[in-house]
């Protein structure tokens, strides 16, 4: 059995998932339910400036069928008293000390503020601190949460502010509402921040009510912006997490990895890309606590499978993976096969390349069923059959160099070789 | 042993002649099985069905919340879609073809989603087509089956005015008399034949024989062209000794005064003999053990290889508990004071394949006898060779000959179903309704 126990700047749980700050960690009700169920940390519900939320909060996009492919709230940070928060905070160390409890903090934007609200957490017990810069709704209205990661220059600031009076680590969550996680990345790195977490949910609208035409969530006739998040979103955070593990002065520091996370196989790619362990929020929304399980077992059996024995034999591993365009070697070229023994007949890869790519596919006309094969001469290799094809294993991507050496478009052009005629 | 009716109580009825493929009971339900559709390309459900619904089509119309769209694209194709979603063999048309088979997966519920989408529309009333202007051509079909309806709602888009001449008292054909009650009821059928009608420009008059109350001659003088859709209806005799006795009857008739009397006024024996293995005798089979007979049996003279009905009709007819033989065809059925009292078979062995590609069926000079009192004829049907001959139509053996244009000998004279193919299934001679509506429409120039 392979050890999936993680340690985060000194902060050790049993395992590498932690609770992003959100409503399942705004209580000790619920962060008890979710140590009992075997979470290995929590981010504590955002505590900070006061505010009162409304109703309704939430709002989804559903995808053929299947319910909350991407989720968007506009809660704001906790509407209860601090001092209740901290209460229970404190109780929830003392019920299971083995497990990370970091709080997330947003205070109003003075020094004093920040070294208050610093000074009363601490006194709880509290392994770390999480900076929320990220909350891209209300708070903004206040210049607060986003409006702070949005500018590197204010995110410094604050961060210098929280070093001055933090004792224990602190981990400043960036929002992706950026062209670029990179600047605010650094400023809080050069500002002393001790690591990183990414991302925050992404400023959207879910969708209309068809009926009353008014955007969801629907708000006594009104609605506002909202933070997006859930499976959509894990693409654009794995990205935002690579350009944090490749830059030189970011990828110093450890990485929470946030955004879409649903099943041991997003942590696994989040953990190869650089994070030092995840955070999972709209999945247990979802589902509940319990997902906690095969977070696990699945994790530790895939361990197992490739011979890692601890995270830390492949924390970051996929991130040389990663290159720039320019470095991609023009020579490499596949093609797509068909087995034709796999094959169903559905046609979706013929429709798929005829109509939107590139007429690599032949029909032969059948009844029912037609038979489908690739036109080697014609396939740019681009996946799109592969990708909307049903079955698993059917159609396959081989390889069939156009040269032996490594050729990159730089190469390409100085030799003045010829693009395609078709 | 006897026969006779009022076996069971009206909750029994009630239950034993429930709709068997029940419908979608939630809208999420339906869209749980229209998500699970790959949306194929060239879909093999396509090209399976006669009619060739776009079956992805509508029910990717599903999926997206436009039931209107995706009634009218079956509509467009099979006007009568709502009963062929509950009467086609679709394990052998559009279902048996779904790619998830090839998957060794349950094809998609093609059938029961097309009856979402086509029940909703017939039970709101909506006016999916509307009607050309009236071009003053007048068209005469013969029947309210399937073809007839299928045509007239073709012509009658086009502008034609369109008179059926029905010998019952109420459309449908087939669907309302002919296939089991717990298939589809005479209500919904009524339904659909006021639902095809509703786009105007089409009058049905009932109680009007060919032959009788009509004649050929007759309509084309007052129409420029006539449709004949009349199906056949004359059950295969078995032509051996005893066949006149008491109790023993034949399928059609059984069907139709089960589709026309009420369940309890329609008489059935305690143990029946059921002879064929075609739909038609598995439905008369299993609404005999429905109406409470004690025990029925299939009598089929060939194996289940070369049975007519689907393996999906079988394990119907299984689970409701009929016996089945096979192997064996009836020799002489006896009688005491004229009632059936026994049935002698002769056991049968496959010998060289006949005209169809099937073994033929040799007797085998074994027999075995068996206590019955009723024995149901459902080895066929034959075509109304009488009226068709007496009416100088070109046919074989009664079944109206025509050309590629669905044009019989007699110029401007259409048909097509069963009165031409011999009995089929609805969804085709709802193509051949189709097809004879094209020709009408260039016979009479409106295209």
């Amino acid at each position: 059995m392979a050890d999936i126990s993680a340690n985060f700047l000194g902060i050790k749980s049993p395992n590498p998932f932690w609770l992003a700050s959100a409503p399942p960690t705004d209580k000790k009700f619920n962060v008890l339910r979710a140590f009992e169920a075997g979470w290995g940390g929590v981010v504590w519900k955002t505590l900070g400036s006061q505010v009162k939320n409304v109703s309704s909060r939430y709002s989804s996009v559903d995808f053929n069928g299947s319910r909350m492919m991407g989720f968007n709230n506009i809660e704001l940070i906790s509407d209860r008293p601090l001092e209740i928060n901290l209460l229970e905070i404190r109780e929830c160390i003392r019920e299971f000390p083995d497990r990370a409890m970091i709080v997330s903090l947003m205070a109003d934007n003075t020094k004093e503020a920040w070294h208050e609200l610093i000074k009363k957490v601490e006194d709880t017990g509290a392994h770390g601190f999480e900076l929320n810069f990220g909350c891209p709704h209300g708070m903004t209205e206040r210049g607060m949460g986003a409006s702070v990661g949005q500018d590197p220059e204010i995110a410094r600031m604050v961060v210098e502010w929280v070093m001055e009076a933090a004792t224990i680590p602190v981990i400043t969550k960036l929002t992706p509402n950026v062209h670029s996680v990179v600047p605010t990345g650094t400023a809080a790195v050069e500002a002393g921040t001790n690591a990183l977490s990414l991302i925050n949910t992404i400023q959207s609208v879910t969708g209309i009510d068809l009926d009353t035409f008014v955007a969801n969530p629907n708000v006594g006739g009104h609605s506002a912006f909202g933070g997006y998040c859930g499976p959509a979103v894990k693409p654009i955070a794995l990205k935002m997490l690579t350009t944090l593990s490749q830059n030189a002065l970011t990828k110093i520091v450890p990485i929470s990895g946030i955004g879409g996370v649903s099943t041991w196989k997003d942590a696994v790619e989040f953990m190869l890309l650089g994070a030092s362990n995840v955070q999972v929020c709209t999945a247990a929304m979802k589902y509940g606590f319990r997902i906690i399980e095969d977070l696990c077992e699945g994790l530790n059996n895939w361990m197992d499978e490739k011979q890692f024995k601890t995270i830390y034999d492949f924390i970051g591993k996929s991130v040389p993976s990663i290159t720039s365009w320019e470095e991609l070697d023009i020579n490499y070229h596949i093609v797509a096969n068909i087995d034709q023994d796999k094959c169903i007949h559905c046609g979706l890869c013929y429709i798929a390349c005829e109509d939107t790519s590139h007429q690599s596919i032949s029909l032969d006309f059948g009844k029912p069923y037609n038979t489908y094969t690739i036109k080697e001469e014609e396939c740019v290799g681009c996946n799109l059959c592969k990708l909307v094809c049903p079955v698993d294993s059917c159609i396959t991507m081989v390889e069939q160099r156009k040269g032996d050496e490594y050729l990159n478009w730089k190469e390409y052009q100085r030799k003045g070789l010829p693009l395609n005629d078709h | 042993m006897a026969i006779i009716n009022n076996r069971l109580n009206p909750e029994q009825y009630s239950n034993n002649f429930n709709d068997i493929h029940p419908p979608f009971e939630t809208k999420d339900a339906a869209l749980v099985e229209a998500n699970r559709c790959l949306f194929c390309y060239d879909a093999p459900c396509i090209k399976s069905c006669p009619t060739s619904i776009n079956v992805p089509k509508f029910i990717k119309q599903i999926s997206t919340d436009n039931i209107k769209g995706s009634a009218h694209t079956i509509f467009s194709s099979n006007i009568i879609g709502g009963g062929c979603s509950k009467v086609c063999p679709v394990e052998k048309l559009c279902e048996g073809a779904c790619v998830y088979n090839l998957m060794e997966e349950e094809p998609i519920n093609i059938a029961k989603l097309q009856r979402y989408s086509t029940e909703k529309a017939i039970k709101e009333k909506w006016p999916l087509f509307q009607r050309k202007a009236s071009t003053g051509k007048k068209v005469a079909v013969i029947g309210a089956g399937p073809a007839g309806l299928s045509c007239a709602h073709v012509l009658s888009r086009e502008g034609v005015d369109i008179t059926i001449f029905e010998k019952e008292s109420k459309g449908g054909g087939l669907m309302t008399y002919g296939i089991a009650a717990y298939k589809v009821t005479p209500e919904f059928c009524e339904d659909e034949v006021n639902y095809i009608t509703s786009i105007g420009g089409i009058e049905i008059k009932y109680n009007q024989e060919l032959g009788k109350d009509i004649s050929l001659a007759e309509l084309q003088q007052q129409y420029d062209s006539v449709y004949l859709g009349i199906g056949v209806g004359l059950a295969r005799q078995l032509e051996i000794q005893g066949e006149e006795l008491q109790g023993v009857e034949d399928a059609i008739t059984f069907i139709y005064d089960i589709r026309t009397k009420g369940y309890s006024n329609v008489a059935v024996g305690d143990k029946v003999a059921v002879i064929g293995m075609g739909m038609t005798a598995i439905d008369a089979a299993t609404q005999a053990m429905r109406l409470g007979a004690k025990e029925v049996t299939l009598i089929y003279r060939r194996t289940q290889a070369e049975m007519p009905c689907t393996e999906v009709e079988l394990n119907i007819a299984k689970l409701d508990g009929c016996n089945i033989i096979w192997l064996a065809t009836p020799k002489e059925i006896i009688g005491v004071n004229g009632k059936v009292t026994q049935l002698v078979c002769s056991i049968i062995q496959l010998g060289e394949p006949d005209a169809s590609g099937r073994r033929s069926p040799v007797e085998s000079g074994e027999t075995f006898t068996m206590d019955i009192d009723m024995v149901i004829k459902a080895a066929g049907q034959m075509p109304f060779e009488e009226l068709v001959t007496n009416t100088q139509l070109g046919n074989s053996k009664g079944k109206i000959t025509i050309d590629n244009t669905c044009q019989t000998n007699i110029k401007g004279v259409f048909a097509g179903g069963d009165c031409v193919n011999g009995g089929k299934e609805v969804v085709d001679a709802v193509q051949a309704g189709k097809e004879g509506a094209a020709a009408i429409l260039e016979y009479i120039q409106l295209s």
